[in-house]
């Protein structure tokens, strides 16, 4: 018998128990759905982040408060950084190409009748040149700028938007707390972060007007530092940490108080979180694999004593082992590809919405499309074959009189 | 017992099935039941053959083993002078799809199948394209006289139309010998002539060697030769004329 003869009857076969083949299905579509939702949700979640981090420049250094050991965002007990230090680092660390000192607070911005809750950052003029974040329009915070303590801010996009709804930008006055400041700059739109945050919902001032005249004081909430090129990034981490250990007068083998991170590092936690992660899910799918495939040699088995009968008339009317054979072995591989199918789109649409809800950007998994409708082909395969023999074996008479 | 001088003016040369001591055992031990015992036995082509004997004298099993639906304890099965038991089960298979036509008691169907896909199924399996399957899947259906039932399931056509399908499907691939066991076993005295004189009609028009088991006298009087077996053996296998 042909093979599409074959396939049309596997489909007819299975068309006439519909409910009964959908949940034989299940245990496929849930297998390979999970593998292919984890597998799009994590490449897309890894190659943003990886985006950004490469995005913010190979060769950074930040210097934060708080033990290394903690994670992100444990500097809140640990002093900040003073403008001395800034200055010691500034002359101390041979191997620096540029460093700035910043410090972030949100406040409440008032332009005219506008008016917006914005995180402020006092940053040194090196910040934006670090960050490689250039102006659409204007100018950037200068030297100058910072010898003066000048008045004068650059905005994020989104504050510009805000604030200014529909005017110009360049010139104006806005307001933080006491202060007034003229825009002089609007940065470039930069998006959302890899953790989902608006990265221009900001707006930046000289390190020293902040400090002076809006916070009244000097303290730094993190340094910012770039070395002239990666291959020196190890060596300037070293100097950093020299300086500052001397600066907090950390004792020998005592623990730091500060950390100094390097944004790979941030790359690489979170590729061995997504990798523990894909594989964990995948032995989930392997077992949700297995389980359904069990479940498709358990329907199949069922279905050739059902059909023992048909299958002695159709050995009667010259049908050979092997057709017999390929018949049910075709009706499992049918049953998992379609299974692998349907969970391929439920896969697809859970990784979409999932991209949506976490607002990374959908990856199209096309490496894995095949490859989880292979694992299921081969699944129907695996577990079809037993239950195939069994039907291409039976003899001709003994199914005919099958009761 | 047959005796091969006798057939030879008959019927020509060389028997078309021969078993030389054929016997069939079901079971071991305690348990086993011989089916068959030493049966001698010769088809010759175009011979009518009605079987009958006591239920469990061995006919099914006899006709099992002609049509190669069966294979056979000991002894010898011959067809056309080669032996069944060194063949593969495909060559077994090509025989039951063209040379044997299989029409049981109890009709069996393909449910929920039209009667022209039950017609067609043995083409299916000779490897014949659609088109053609269908064009001779209706011609044998004509020629039942079910002309207009194609597209009828096996559960929507009478006991005897069921029987014409399944004769059809013994046809379709032009057989040399249909192997009927109690075609008319499940169906009326009238329904059960019809269909005698269908399977007459073949062997007279077309020379399609007929082998019946029935338990109906009236049914084995339609054939020429009539075997009777009993316990597994032949009793007696007489030749006479054809009834009206
Ligand atoms: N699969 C089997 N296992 C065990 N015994 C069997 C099997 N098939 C047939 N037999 C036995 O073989 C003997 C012959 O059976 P067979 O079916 O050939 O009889 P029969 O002449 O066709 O009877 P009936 O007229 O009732 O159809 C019987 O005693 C039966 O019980
Ligand atoms: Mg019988």
């Amino acid at each position: 018998m042909t093979l599409p003869a074959t396939a049309s009857l596997a489909f007819t076969a299975l068309m006439r128990n519909r409910l009964r083949s959908l949940l034989t299905m299940l245990g496929v579509v849930i297998g390979v759905g999970a593998v292919l939702m984890m597998q799009a949700t994590g490449r897309g979640a890894t190659a943003y982040v990886g985006d950004t981090i490469s995005a913010m420049g190979s060769n950074l250094l930040m210097v934060i408060p708080g033990s290394p050991r903690r994670q992100m965002g444990g500097g809140m007990t640990a002093p900040l950084f003073t403008v001395a230090d800034v200055e010691a680092v500034r002359r101390r660390a041979h191997d620096l190409d540029a460093l700035a000192a910043v410090t972030t607070r949100p406040m409440r911005l008032v332009a005219g009748a506008n008016n917006r809750i914005v995180s402020v950052g006092g940053v040194s003029p090196e910040f934006l040149s670090i960050r490689g974040w250039g102006v659409a329009d204007g100018r950037t915070l200068t030297r100058e700028d910072e010898r003066q303590a000048a008045q004068v801010c650059v905005l994020g996009k989104t504050v510009r938007d805000a604030l200014f709804p529909g005017g110009p930008a360049l010139g104006q006055e806005l307001r933080v707390h006491e202060l007034s400041c003229r825009v002089v700059g609007v940065l470039e739109a930069k998006g959302a972060s890899a953790f989902g945050m608006d990265q221009d919902d900001v707006m930046y001032l000289p390190f020293s007007t902040f400090s002076r005249r809006v916070l009244g004081s000097e303290r730094v909430a993190f340094m910012m530092a770039r070395a002239p090129s990666p291959d020196r990034i190890d060596d300037l981490k070293a100097q950093l940490e020299a300086v500052m250990r001397e600066r907090r007068r950390i004792l020998e083998g005592d623990e730091d108080d500060f950390a100094v991170r390097d944004p790979r590092e941030l790359q690489a936690v979170l590729d061995q979180v997504t990798g523990v992660l894909t594989t964990f899910l995948l032995g989930v799918a392997g077992i949700s694999l297995v389980v359904g495939g069990i479940g498709i040699m358990n329907i199949m088995l069922v279905s050739v004593t059902e059909r023992t009968r048909e299958i002695g008339v159709r050995l009667a009317v010259g049908a050979r082992p092997r057709d017999i054979l390929s018949q049910f072995l075709v009706e499992a591989v049918a049953l998992s590809a379609a299974g692998g199918l349907l969970g391929i789109l439920l896969g697809l649409a859970g990784a979409w919405g999932l991209a949506k809800a976490i607002s990374v950007p959908f990856v199209f998994p096309a490496a894995a499309i095949p490859v989880a409708f292979g694992v299921s082909l081969l699944v129907g395969v695996v577990f079809g074959v037993f239950p195939a023999r069994k039907a291409a074996r039976l003899n001709p008479l003994a199914a005919l009189r099958f009761e | 017992m047959a005796s091969p001088t006798r057939h030879e003016t008959v019927t020509g040369p060389a028997p078309l099935l021969a078993l030389a001591g054929v016997t069939k055992v079901y079971g071991v031990g305690e348990a086993a039941v011989r089916a068959l015992d030493g049966v001698d036995f010769e088809v010759w082509p175009g011979d009518f053959v009605a079987i009958t004997g006591a239920s469990g004298s061995g006919k099914t099993t006899v006709v099992s083993i002609l049509g190669c639906l069966e294979a056979s304890s000991a002894g010898e099965y011959r067809i056309e002078g080669v032996s069944v038991q060194a063949l593969s089960a495909d060559v077994l298979a090509a025989l039951r799809n063209a040379k044997f036509g299989f029409v049981f008691q109890n009709y069996n169907l393909l449910s929920r199948t039209s009667a022209l896909e039950n017609v067609a199924l043995p083409l299916v399996y000779a490897g014949v394209g659609r088109v053609e399957r269908e064009a001779r899947a209706r011609a044998a259906l004509a020629e039942v006289g079910l002309e207009g039932r194609e597209e009828s399931r096996s559960n929507q056509l009478s006991g005897g139309q069921q029987q014409r399908v399944a004769i059809a499907r013994a046809l379709v691939n032009a057989p040399e010998v249909i192997l009927a066991d109690e075609p008319t076993g499940n169906l009326d005295s009238r329904t059960g002539r019809d269909i005698m004189e269908l399977l007459s009609g073949l062997n007279r028009d077309r020379g399609i060697t007929v082998l019946m088991v029935t338990h109906d006298p009236a049914c084995a009087a339609w054939a020429r030769r009539r075997v009777v077996f009993q316990d597994g053996r032949i009793r007696s296998d007489t030749r006479g004329e054809v009834a009206a």
